[in-house]
């Protein structure tokens, strides 16, 4: 099947169920409240070596957020829900307190929710404050700037990790400029991030190693320098680079429908091929076929 | 007149004649219900009361569920100890507004008495949860031991606001009468207005509660007059009562940031 010029290879995605949370951070001004969005999702790339994968979804306006102020969602994925909550820990303890003028917010309606201003609270020494408004509990927490405003429990939901797509150019700048395009696109759809850096990752992987210690490395089916020594080479002659975009969300539709709009966008502008990874849908939960993804 | 009867837990499933026979305490005897008021017949689990009731005290009276609207003045103890539902009250309401109440959310269009969310005399808990909104003033002795919720006063309040806090958070948007949060120990008073801060009390900071937009901003949503330089600005915090545990705090309104 094409798209274009493009060719879209008749393969899947293979994707895992995972357990995300939506943190709604709040600041004096866009400026700050990315700063802390920013840590928070810093080295969050791959649950493989981070423990859970996290990115920035979406800007929300002043007049949408909880308090007022500018604010960012985030979106933070870990293998199950206590993961989850482990994850949010640590990261709005030492992310988002630690930011000038920041709040936290859950900003998510979920059954399950787990306890992270109720655990941060205890920074405040015995001189935290509870307040209670309109169903929801919030944690005062003093700081050197005035207070850090948490919410006591953030709700956390089953949802997708690993959807993907690979997307194979002329060369390392085609192959990013298309790479550039679906990630462009992709930030529009609600509910997904792209945990790797600005959304592309061209450290690919294949499950196990020549060396036992490593669970995971190199895809050299998917290294254009190793097209002399792999026998599975998957590289038509044409390309001459990869790069790889994960998709992580909260549905399986959202991510479906990030990956349709990544896949026509990178189409439409100057990949060859587009492929995506699998392990022979042994492992995924989830199977997402690209052709379908055009239907 | 005594009418507790008058309740949506009490009158959910009586036919009109039904509820009509329900008795009241009227000075010192039982009266049916019927001989003061006329009685239709109601939405489910919704009330709707009008005429001078500025002498007819306990409506809504531990209730746990529903609607009440009150088309006119109501007496005294309303919504007392209820543990849920909503009271709207289009005019004034008497002392007691929603005394030890635990839940649920009471809204006065006019003005409000004394003892609003207040514990009863001998009691050391008071309004425990929920809502108390009062567009207009209120008397002293807002949120008499107080131990959670929220009290909202539009205009001026009486002395003794948050007299014996226990916690939850008390905003007036007038000015408070003298001794506001004496015998403190944890809880928020926030006052717009000037103020006189009692002498066991400790001045803390200029600064801005980002807790308090929350507050500020469902406030105006409900529709008190509160302007963008209130939810922005600047407040002065003051840290006591130091007589008791002394963690609670009187803000006081400064202007913009």
């Amino acid at each position: 099947m094409r798209v274009g010029d493009c060719d879209i290879a008749e393969t899947f995605a293979e994707a895992f169920k995972m357990w995300g949370a939506r943190v709604v951070i709040t600041a004096d001004s866009p400026k700050w409240a990315l700063a802390a969005a920013r840590s928070m999702t810093g080295f969050a790339t791959s649950i493989i070596g981070c423990k859970c994968e996290a990115g920035i979804e979406a800007d929300i306006p002043p007049g949408e957020t909880p308090d007022g102020r500018p604010g960012i969602a985030v979106l933070l994925f870990a293998m199950d829900a206590p993961g989850v909550a482990k994850r949010l820990i640590e990261r709005i303890g030492q992310c988002v307190m630690t930011c000038p003028t920041t709040s936290c917010f859950n900003g998510l309606t979920a059954d399950k929710r787990v306890s992270v201003g109720g655990k941060l609270r205890y920074f405040g020494d015995g001189y935290q404050i509870s307040k209670r408004l309109d169903g929801r509990h919030y944690w005062r927490i003093p700081v050197m700037d005035g207070e850090f405003l948490v919410e006591d429990r953030f709700g956390v939901q089953p949802g997708v990790g690993g959807g993907n797509l690979l997307i194979l150019g002329r060369d390392r700048s085609a192959a990013l400029a298309a790479a550039e395009a679906a990630t462009e696109a992709m930030g529009q759809v609600p509910g997904v991030i792209l945990p790797f850096p600005d959304g592309v990752v061209r450290s690919g992987s294949k499950i196990g190693s020549r060396y036992k210690a490593l669970i995971a490395s190199t895809n050299d089916a998917y290294c254009p320098s190793l097209r002399g020594f792999s026998p599975d080479s998957a590289l038509p002659d044409e390309v001459g680079a990869v790069v790889e975009i994960v998709i992580d969300g909260l549905s399986l539709e959202a991510v479906e429908a990030a990956m349709g709009a990544g896949l026509q966008a990178a189409a439409g502008a100057g990949a060859l091929q587009i492929s995506a990874g699998n392990y022979g849908g042994k492992l995924g939960q989830f199977h997402i076929k690209l052709h379908d993804l055009l239907a | 007149m005594e009418a507790e009867t008058l309740s949506p837990d009490r009158l959910e499933g009586l036919s009109a004649k039904a509820a009509a026979k329900l008795s009241v305490q009227y000075g010192n005897a039982s009266a049916p219900l019927g001989d003061f008021f006329e009685v239709a017949e109601t939405a489910h689990d919704e009330m709707r009361l009008s005429g001078d009731l500025s002498r007819v005290k306990l409506v809504g009276a531990g209730m746990s569920r529903g609607r009440i609207q009150i088309e006119g003045d109501i007496g005294q103890h309303l919504g007392a100890t209820m543990t849920g539902g909503e009271i709207m009250v289009e005019g004034n309401a008497g002392d007691w507004v929603g005394p030890e109440m635990r839940g649920g959310r009471i809204e006065i269009r006019g003005d409000a008495g004394h003892a609003v969310g207040s514990a009863y005399r001998g009691s050391r808990v008071g309004m425990a949860g929920g809502e108390i909104m009062v567009h207009g003033r209120a008397g002293n002795e807002v949120g008499n031991s107080l131990r959670n919720g929220l009290i909202a006063i539009g205009g001026d309040c009486g002395d003794f606001a948050g007299v014996n806090l226990l916690a939850g958070t008390i905003i007036v948007l007038g000015a408070l009468g003298i001794r506001a949060g004496a015998g403190m120990k944890r809880g928020t008073i926030v006052a717009m207005g000037p103020t006189e801060i009692l002498p066991t009390f400790t001045y803390a900071c200029r600064y801005r509660p980002d807790f308090l937009r929350l507050y500020l901003m469902r406030l105006r949503a409900l529709g008190l007059t509160i302007d963008d330089a209130q939810i922005a600005g600047a407040y002065n915090r003051w840290s006591g009562d130091s007589v008791e545990l002394n963690r609670g705090e009187i803000l006081v309104y400064d202007g913009a940031a």
